[in-house]
């Protein structure tokens, strides 16, 4: 457990940095804003107790908020992402190796990590999106902007852990 | 007493959850009013300082198109200066001071911060209210209009970009005149949409959209956009008019923040009326 603290520190500060400062300022004809650090709740160790998990994911949501200009936006989507985390945990089999310390791809395998991560994802920028326009007006654009920001985020979440997961079995992160 | 401490301990997940949920949905539907609390301008410096650090960087790299940008102003300036004019005969009049009271100040500063592709865009600048920047001011480059000052810290300030849907701005058809609404639908960084114009004037592709000076936040004549395109939805006495802004938002970098020193007079002579129309 202790083993995973530090890791997961230095993923907080790298997604925040890569989010405020390159994410950010993606704009495709305005229906492209990927999330890259909802990586950061998804991959929170599974032994994470429920109070921490919420917590941790509030500080990622709201300082994100703080660099953004947009105080409880992305606090209150990482809150809700962190609530129905544990769900998908429970609700999908369990690959036989019981020992998976992290939902990460490495551990857990594509099959599990794939639809656990991007139907987390879908329902954070569902959440994100509907929050930030505030109305159902509109309602295709924002249905686009969604999906296509979900499969943008949900690439690069993939790859990153796709890299990071070739030499795993010898350091977790 | 032992029944209420199993009960959180029991549903502490969910109790927990409601907690943050809701501090969270309440920071986001007042975040006008939080964000111009003390903690809030405390943490606006040390992002505001961050970010500074960013563009530092940054600028050097778009050193090139600022220098054209700076050419181009010169170049207007240039135009400005007495020596462009003919001169008249001198005799035939003088310059009064009292005519001419200085109305509108320019602060510059640069753009920390700035996005386009969200619902709601707004821009970080680093100059705050120990550079006398003040809320409801607006923001203009040499290209048009920007935006307008929303809040406002010691060094910093945020600005709410025409990319936004909550901006309104009133805007004027340079060639006939007509008065409207400039609003923003979300979509491209390019376009921005004129509304309220009714729909017996007359309206031609390609004329500029400028400020119309009511709002006592930008001085007359600053061009908004170009009209692309304009109808009419069915049932309705409006024009909406698509049109192409003139500033790039997606290459801000240094801005003019626009001080109205006749503001507050403005202001409280509004009220007065209002409070008259009122009894």
């Amino acid at each position: 457990m202790n083993k995973l603290i530090i890791p997961n520190i230095v993923r907080f500060v790298l997604l925040v940095l890569a989010q405020i400062l390159f994410m950010n300022h993606l704009s495709f004809y305005g229906f492209l804003t990927p999330y890259i650090y909802v990586m950061f709740i998804l991959l929170l160790p599974l032994e994470t107790k429920g109070w921490a998990l919420l917590l941790f994911s509030f500080l990622i949501g709201i300082t994100i908020d703080l660099f953004s200009g947009t105080l409880g936006l992305h606090a209150s989507a990482s809150v809700f992402t962190a609530f129905i985390r544990p769900l998908f945990i429970k609700l999908e089999q369990k690959p036989e190796h019981g020992s998976a310390t992290q939902p990460s791809y490495a551990e857990m395998g594509a099959r599990w990590f794939i639809p656990y991560s991007f139907l987390l994802i879908l329902i954070h920028h569902a959440f994100l999106n509907f929050m930030e326009t505030f109305t159902f007006s509109g309602i295709l654009h924002t249905l686009l902007r969604i999906i296509i920001s979900s499969v943008v985020t949900f690439i690069i979440i993939l790859s990153i852990e796709y890299i990071a997961g070739r030499n795993v079995t010898k350091k977790p992160f | 007493m032992r029944n209420i401490i199993a009960f959180i301990a029991r549903y502490h997940f969910i109790i927990l959850f409601v907690i943050l949920e809701a501090i969270a949905l309440i920071l986001f539907s007042k975040s006008s009013y939080y964000q111009q609390t003390v903690m809030y301008n405390g943490v606006n410096e040390i992002t505001g300082r961050f970010y500074d650090q960013v563009t530092n960087l940054t600028d050097y790299i778009k050193l090139k198109k600022i220098n054209e940008q700076l050419a181009n102003e010169n170049a207007m300036l240039r135009q400005m200066t007495s020596s462009s004019f003919l001169k008249n005969d001198t005799a035939s009049f003088w310059k009064n001071d009292t005519l001419y009271k200085q109305q509108y100040r320019y602060i510059v500063a640069n753009v920390n911060y700035n996005t386009i592709g969200k619902p709601n865009n707004y821009i970080m600048i680093d100059k705050g209210s120990l550079m006398g920047v003040e809320k409801d001011m607006g923001v203009i480059t040499s290209n048009g209009v920007v935006g307008t000052v929303v809040q406002v810290s010691k060094n910093f300030s945020w600005v709410m970009s025409l990319l936004n849907k909550n901006s309104k701005v009133s805007g004027r058809i340079a060639h006939s005149d007509q008065i409207g609404t400039v609003i923003w639908n979300g979509l491209h960084y390019s376009f921005g949409t004129l509304t309220d114009v009714p729909a017996h004037s007359k309206i031609k592709r390609g004329d500029t959209i400028v400020t119309s000076g009511y709002s006592n936040t930008f001085p007359a004549g600053i061009t908004i956009g170009i009209i692309k395109d304009y109808r009419i939805e069915s049932g309705e006495d409006f024009f909406v008019i698509p049109f192409k802004f003139s500033v790039d938002f997606n290459a801000l970098q240094h801005v003019y923040i626009v001080k109205n020193l006749l503001k507050k007079q403005q202001d409280t002579l509004m009220k007065v009326t209002e409070g008259q129309k009122n009894e």
